[in-house]
């Protein structure tokens, strides 16, 4: 009886934490088979000419993800042609905010005019090997011969509420430091955000 | 004179008539209100208006704030929406009918201030920070029930 309070304790604890582990700046990160807005399933590897990713986990409803819309269409078309695009993942469960599910991913990308594939980590598994808590959160990976690299995990810049306001611009400078050869840095930020939701 | 009974006029009629306004706070002065040396246990909760599950479990703070008052708990509402939105904030404290403290965070950037708080916060909402006797004793990101609020305030009044 004491053996099985005791397990019943340690699976209370454990339960109360959320997926945290996840990849940190210099780790390697997985490619993965997920659905577009297209409904055709794309991967990393299909972007053939990348010399890396700027990928953001991002979401329809959370207003810090409506705010970095145009900012995440803007670095697409910048970084795009230089090597860098942008690949948006939604891993939300949509039974927590309808407007998260794949229609409503459809209809936003058309909306705004995505420049940049949005795809549904209906599963969550991708967004959990990575450790994305919150949305907005961009993880830039660098492509090389031995896989993808971990360069940059954080904000997009250093002011959500306005872009005319922005005084560092973490990723511009994070990709222009990887595109000259250089280190990146800060290679790691931080930024209020809505949280992933989780299945429960 | 006159003014000493000005303050004393003030001080009946002040908080009546402002009950439980919504200020701005700068982190230091949210850090020196709650990270104090004595034996109050202060129950700080980071929410914003935009936040869902913020909004959802407000409720059982106010609760706990009520239920254990006369167990030095102190519950903080921290916003962190814009400074701008400041009376908009204020606007739904009141028509949500907030006892607790509330205040607004306005800090600058985020990256900033994130890890002063707490190094495990990776900044989603909504996250809860306790403090007594001037020390973090609990933190968590992410939502309660009002169960495990009170569990938690439970085994730390202690």
């Amino acid at each position: 009886m004491k053996k099985l309070m005791f397990l019943s304790a340690v699976i209370l604890l454990l339960s109360s934490f959320k997926p945290e582990a996840g990849y940190k700046v210099g780790d390697k990160a997985i490619d993965f088979s997920l659905k577009n807005v297209d409904d055709k399933m794309m991967s990393l590897a299909d972007l053939k000419d990348a010399k890396g990713y700027i990928i953001v986990f991002t979401c329809n409803h959370c207003p810090f993800s409506i705010k970095y819309e145009d900012r995440i269409n803007a670095l697409d078309k910048k970084y795009k042609k230089l090597g860098y695009p942008v690949v948006a993942i939604n891993p939300n469960d949509a039974s927590q905010h309808g407007s998260d599910d794949f229609e409503g991913m459809k209809t936003r990308a058309k909306e705004k005019k995505f420049s940049f594939p949005y795809l549904h980590d209906e599963s969550q598994a991708i967004a959990t090997a990575y450790g994305a808590a919150r949305t907005p959160h961009v993880y830039i990976v660098e492509r090389g011969a031995a896989g993808n690299t971990v360069k940059y995990i954080g904000a997009i810049d250093d002011n959500s509420d306005n872009a005319k306001q922005v005084k560092e611009k973490y990723v511009e400078n994070a990709v222009d430091a990887l595109l000259a050869g250089k280190a990146v840095s800060p290679d790691f930020t931080k930024a209020i955000g809505c949280t992933i939701k989780w299945k429960k | 004179m006159m003014i000493q009974l000005l303050l004393l006029w003030l001080s009946f009629i002040a908080p009546s008539a402002e009950s439980n306004k919504v200020q701005t706070i700068s982190l230091e002065q949210l850090q020196s209100s709650t990270i104090q040396n004595n034996d109050t246990l202060y129950v700080v909760n980071f929410w914003a208006t935009w936040c869902k599950p913020c909004v959802a479990e407000m409720p059982y703070f106010e609760e706990a704030n009520t239920k254990f008052a006369s167990q030095k708990v102190k519950v903080v509402f921290v916003s962190l929406n814009y400074p701008r939105e400041l009376a908009a904030v204020d606007k739904f404290v009141k028509q949500k009918k907030i006892q607790s403290t509330a205040y607004l965070l306005d800090a600058g950037t985020p990256n900033s201030w994130i890890d002063k708080i707490e190094k495990e916060w990776g900044g989603s909402i909504p996250a809860t920070i306790l403090y007594k006797n001037g020390k973090k004793v609990f933190f968590r990101e992410g939502e309660f029930t009002q169960i495990e609020l009170d569990s938690i305030i439970k085994t730390k009044i202690q």
